[in-house]
């Protein structure tokens, strides 16, 4: 029952400004920079009372390589350097948007710290305020309601992790941003996309947030009855919503559909009993094992008495598996295999029996293998008994990455409650009536009025305006349509071609926006016809330029004179058919036309110099 | 607390108190949250809650505005934790706190900083301390470090050497490090004959913070007391910006050079003296005074009527004339190799004259002064002044101080100031350091 879905959303969008909390550029680079080694350590609040164990094994974890850029990062990003005061620009988007939201202001702004060691912010917190409370948007007529519009600093960009050392790049770090959060009112997945480009559109209405991939991230908390609030975190593709909805319904289901299962079998709690089957692998065909063992390690089994047949089921339907390999994974080792689909992965079906029998698992009951170090195979099946275990709870809440594929993979339990103090570095902004007083006068053009404006400007339907205007295209295709006067020609690419290139395959939607002017300005100096827009376009997606799509087609446009001769020649050598047909012979002789000119010349200036041509036959003697 | 007069009228109106639930209404809002203490930046009529979602905001209370406590708040237990005791034998360091934020700990309630006041503070905001060494902490007093004067020095001193003359295997100073050099090298003049170590050490991000430099600090000056075989007056700090190493200075020749940097310290004219892995071991750079049976002596009189000047283009001859003859002792920072106008010099030999000792460092840092290049440097030696070498100006304040109260007469001044006692003074400086 997809209607009984709980959803909400948090949008983060990046504001186009200079740094929150210093004069950097708001930039992302490729250069490298100089390199910063840190250490983070939990405070001791965090942990509660003090527990050495803990503190070691934080303390163990966290160390962090930092890569600072320069322009794009400084003492502050550094944490070498107290924060400066919050950027007014961005203090003055947010509220904007705030306003946008119908939210109430605060009066007085408080930055505070939220504790966060994970290295992505090199102070261990991310500075973040509450800026207006209680808004709300309506949606297809229904309100949904906005508990919280916050303005905090981005975190640092992850490069890569590798050895218990994560790399971090500096020049994210600090870029402001504004976070949007739903209460937990949608109800389907369609609902989730529209209400994120709904929100999506309001925020760009301010014309000062950041445009392109990664500049706005959304997370998703979605339960079903039943199950639990798990949050897919980080969401950039906005068109991915309703996938990443429905696959998660589609998986909480699943795993209570496990629950009644294991319950209806009479399957209690495991207890983890870890064996060593190292020597049933001496000979092995496993490509995965064989590696494992020729660094030294070894295989590691674990009983999951009563399993049988929910870790993979043989319609496909219950996947306990995957979720136990991606709870395996995060201990660090390749992943696990377990009875359900062996024999297999060249794991034979005599040392499965052989396994089975030393582990004494009978009719009904399953294992999990690991092939590598001692200490980490014996860790992540441990952590894989603890998820089996939760099995027979139900839906475990979790942090869930998002994949390209509309799945997700679980990354860690949902953080508890928000630590929160005081960021005394930074001094509390009042906002005062007249700033409010400014802003609410300056608001920007609302997406409602932007589709009416649109509409009478460009001579385009309204359909096709709301449309523009909803999935984000509404600057590009004024741009292009103020420009070139293209207005049309724009709404069909976007509208009708993206799509149509995008089932083929091809990803038209991350074209940059220069890439785009370069396009429609090159099609109105009459570089090419507009017939073969799609062609370049499917070229420019792939990362070619438009003058090198136009070159590679071998669509430069040919002059009217160098087009007519060649008319000139198709009618000729049809002379007899033309005199046969008279000018109805324009019809299929057009089709002839086109093949030969392609994208050289536009359909009507092809069409009236064909007719010409045609006329001069008919005019003349037979010969 | 410090909120305006009429919002305080009305918390005790109502009778709410810090960390209290209040309940704020106002035409078109109502909040819920817990009350904060006030910030020092705050506008006049705003009361700040903390909202169940952690967030604080900012409320203007206006006259429609109506406040009531909803629950009060409950009352909170200090945390204490009695110090583990084990078997194994471990080496006593004396940690003797003076008020830095460098071992401290946060109240996640209201963000304040509280200094660790006790041995059990001390372990709970660096336990692994207690690994290392038997951890004898004491408060002496908390202060910031601008505020330090010559009593605080006497005073920090005649503990260090008690508690050296009880046994520990070294003192660790946890203080500010705005002043921290003037610290270092005041304990350097007043501890002479040092059998064990002493460690100055700070922290620029304070220990709130997860990405405090504080125990990183504190456990390199811990590992240097129990593992090293110094015995000076040292100053402890970060290398570089990453936490990989830390650099131990020498007392009179560690200065502040940024305000904010993790490796603010460095050496000046000197090398530091040992470099501390985060990760393990100690690198020695430099010659130093080794552990021993020598008992140490214990000098703290000190001059405190002396000033330290820094010379600058236009400065009024005829003020600082003043100034210098109402002091006991000056140290001037001069320029370049060690110079002021011909006006400042007229009036540095009236105060000469009259019996004012003034010596003269320079305002670049690096370097020795050297007044036989220049007139006006020749013209100072005549007048009077006692050259300060390569001492810092602020090692050379702290050291006229010590030894106005240590001379008997103006020539053996002059000998003390101008001989290396504690590492402070050199005679060669080399191209590379």
């Amino acid at each position: 029952m997809v209607e009984e879905m709980i959803a909400g959303l948090e949008l983060h969008q990046q504001i186009e400004s200079k740094k929150l909390f210093c004069s950097c550029d708001s930039e992302l680079v490729d250069e490298e920079g100089s390199v910063l080694l840190r250490r983070l350590r939990p405070t001791q609040s965090e942990l509660g009372e003090v527990d050495r164990a803990a503190l070691a094994e934080a303390d163990k974890n966290m160390r962090f390589r930092y890569r600072a850029p320069k322009g794009v990062s400084c003492l502050v990003e550094a944490d070498e350097e107290p924060p400066h005061d919050a950027n007014a620009d961005a203090i003055e988007v947010a509220m904007s948007i705030a306003c946008l939201l119908h939210a109430k202001p605060v009066d007085e702004i408080h930055f505070m710290r939220k504790i966060v060691i994970d290295g992505s912010n090199t102070t261990g917190f991310q500075k973040t305020a509450l800026i207006a409370l209680d808004g709300h948007i309506d949606v297809d007529g229904k309100r949904i309601s906005i508990p919280t519009v916050c303005l905090e600093e981005d975190a640092a960009r992850k490069v890569e992790a590798k050895g218990g050392e994560v790399t971090y790049k500096l020049d994210r770090l600090g870029i402001p941003l504004v976070e949007v959060a739903t209460g937990p009112d949608l109800r389907s997945p369609e609902e989730v996309k529209e209400v994120a480009l709904r929100l999506g559109s309001m925020m760009r209405a301010t014309k000062k947030v950041k445009r392109g991939l990664g500049t706005i991230r959304e997370d998703l908390n979605i339960s079903i009855p039943d199950g639990a609030r798990v949050e897919v975190k980080g969401v950039q593709v906005l068109r991915m919503l309703p996938a990443y909805v429905n696959r998660e319904i589609e998986r909480q289901r699943m795993l209570l559909s496990v629950k009644n299962e294991l319950s209806k079998r009479g399957v209690s709690k495991v207890e983890p009993s870890i064996f060593d089957m190292t020597e049933n692998f001496t000979k092995s065909k496993s490509k995965v094992v064989q590696s494992a063992l020729s660094k030294g390690g070894r295989v590691l089994a674990c009983p999951l008495r009563g399993f049988a047949g929910v870790l993979k089921s043989e319609d496909g339907v219950l996947r306990l598996g995957s979720e136990l390999a991606q709870y395996a994974r995060t201990k660090g080792v390749a992943g696990i295999f377990h009875t359900d689909e062996l024999p297999g992965y060249g794991i034979e079906q005599e040392t499965v029996d052989a396994m089975k029998k030393s582990m004494d698992i009978g009719h009904g009951d399953a294992f999990v293998l690991c092939a590598d170090a001692m200490s980490k195979a014996d860790l992540a099946l441990r952590t894989v008994v603890e998820r089996a275990n939760q099995a027979l709870i139900g839906v475990p809440e979790e942090t869930r990455d998002p994949l390209p594929d509309g799945s997700t993979s679980y990354s860690r339990p949902l953080p508890g409650a928000n630590r929160m103090y005081p960021e005394t570095d930074v001094r509390p902004i009042t906002i005062t009536q007249d700033s409010l007083g400014t802003i609410l006068q300056n608001l920007p053009e609302l997406p409602d009025q932007r589709i009416e404006r649109l509409m009478n400007e460009f001579n385009i339907n309204r359909q096709q305006a709301g449309q523009i205007v909803k999935e984000g295209f509404d600057d590009i295709f004024e741009d292009v349509a103020r420009s070139f006067g293209l207005g049309a020609v724009a709404a069909k690419t976007f509208l009708n071609t993206y799509p149509e290139l995008e089932r083929e395959g091809v990803d038209p939607y991350e074209i940059d926006e220069s890439s785009i002017m370069d396009m429609f300005r090159s099609l109105s100096q009459g570089a090419f016809a507009k017939e073969a827009l799609t062609d370049i376009l499917r070229l420019v997606a792939k990362g070619k330029k438009v003058g090198e799509a136009v070159e590679e087609l071998g669509i430069r446009t040919v002059g009217s004179k160098e087009a007519g001769a060649m008319i000139s020649r198709i009618v000729k050598e049809r002379a007899s058919f033309v005199r046969e047909k008279g000018m109805d012979s324009a019809g299929p002789l057009m089709g002839l036309v086109m093949e030969e000119l392609k994208g050289k010349i536009d359909g009507k200036t092809a069409s009236d110099l064909l007719k010409k041509e045609i006329k001069k036959i008919l005019e003349s003697q037979p010969t | 607390m410090s909120y305006s007069s009429s919002v305080l009228a009305l918390l005790k109106r109502i009778g709410a108190e810090e960390g209290d639930l209040l309940r704020v209404r106002s035409t078109d809002r109502e909040y819920l949250g817990v009350l904060m203490p006030h910030h020092d930046f705050s506008g006049p009529d705003i009361l700040v809650v903390k909202l169940k979602s952690g967030y604080n905001v900012g409320i203007e209370l206006r006259e429609c505005t109506e406040v009531d406590v909803v629950r009060k708040a409950a009352k909170r237990e200090k945390r204490s934790v009695a110090p583990k005791i084990d078997h194994v034998v471990k080496k006593d360091v004396a940690v003797i706190g003076t008020g830095g934020t460098i071992a401290s700990y946060v109240d996640y309630r209201t963000g304040a900083v509280h200094p660790a006041m006790s041995a059990s503070d001390l372990v709970l905001a660096v336990p692994e301390i207690a690994d290392l060494c038997n951890v004898k902490a004491e408060a002496l007093f908390s202060i910031f470090s601008e505020n330090m004067r010559v009593e605080h020095w006497q005073r920090l001193a005649c503990r260090v050497y008690e508690r050296i003359e009880e046994g520990v295997e070294g003192c660790i100073v946890p203080h500010g490090t705005d002043t921290m050099g003037y610290t270092s090298a005041a304990l350097s003049f007043m501890l002479e004959d040092l059998p064990r170590p002493v460690v100055v050490v700070g922290a620029q991000r304070s220990s709130d913070r997860p990405s405090s430099d504080a125990y990183t600090n504190l456990l390199a000056a811990t590992r240097f007391v129990v593992e090293s075989d110094a015995a000076e007056t040292f100053l402890l700090m970060h290398e570089s910006p990453s936490d990989l190493t830390a650099l131990v200075h020498r007392g009179t020749r560690a200065r502040k050079m940024h305000t904010s940097r993790r490796d603010a310290f460095e050496s000046i004219n000197a090398q530091p003296v040992a470099r501390i892995h985060f990760e393990g071991g100690i690198e020695y750079l430099d010659q130093y005074e080794k552990k021993s049976g020598k008992k140490p002596r214990l000098r703290i009189e000190m001059e405190d009527n002396v000033a330290l000047v820094h010379f600058y283009p236009g400065m009024r001859a005829d003020l600082f004339k003043e100034v210098m003859l109402n002091h006991r002792g000056v140290v001037i920072a001069g320029s370049g190799l060690g110079h002021v106008s011909d006006d400042m010099v007229r009036s540095v030999k009236k105060a000469v004259e009259s019996g004012v000792a003034v010596v003269m460092t320079s305002q670049c840092l690096s370097g020795h002064v050297n007044l036989n290049v220049y007139d006006t440097g020749r013209d100072l030696q005549s007048a009077g002044v006692i050259p300060g070498g390569d001492m810092l100006p602020e090692t050379a304040y702290i050291k006229l101080m010590w030894s106005l109260a240590q001379a008997g007469s103006e020539k053996e001044l002059s000998e003390m100031m101008q001989k290396d006692l504690r590492g402070e003074l050199s005679e060669r400086r080399e191209l590379d350091g």
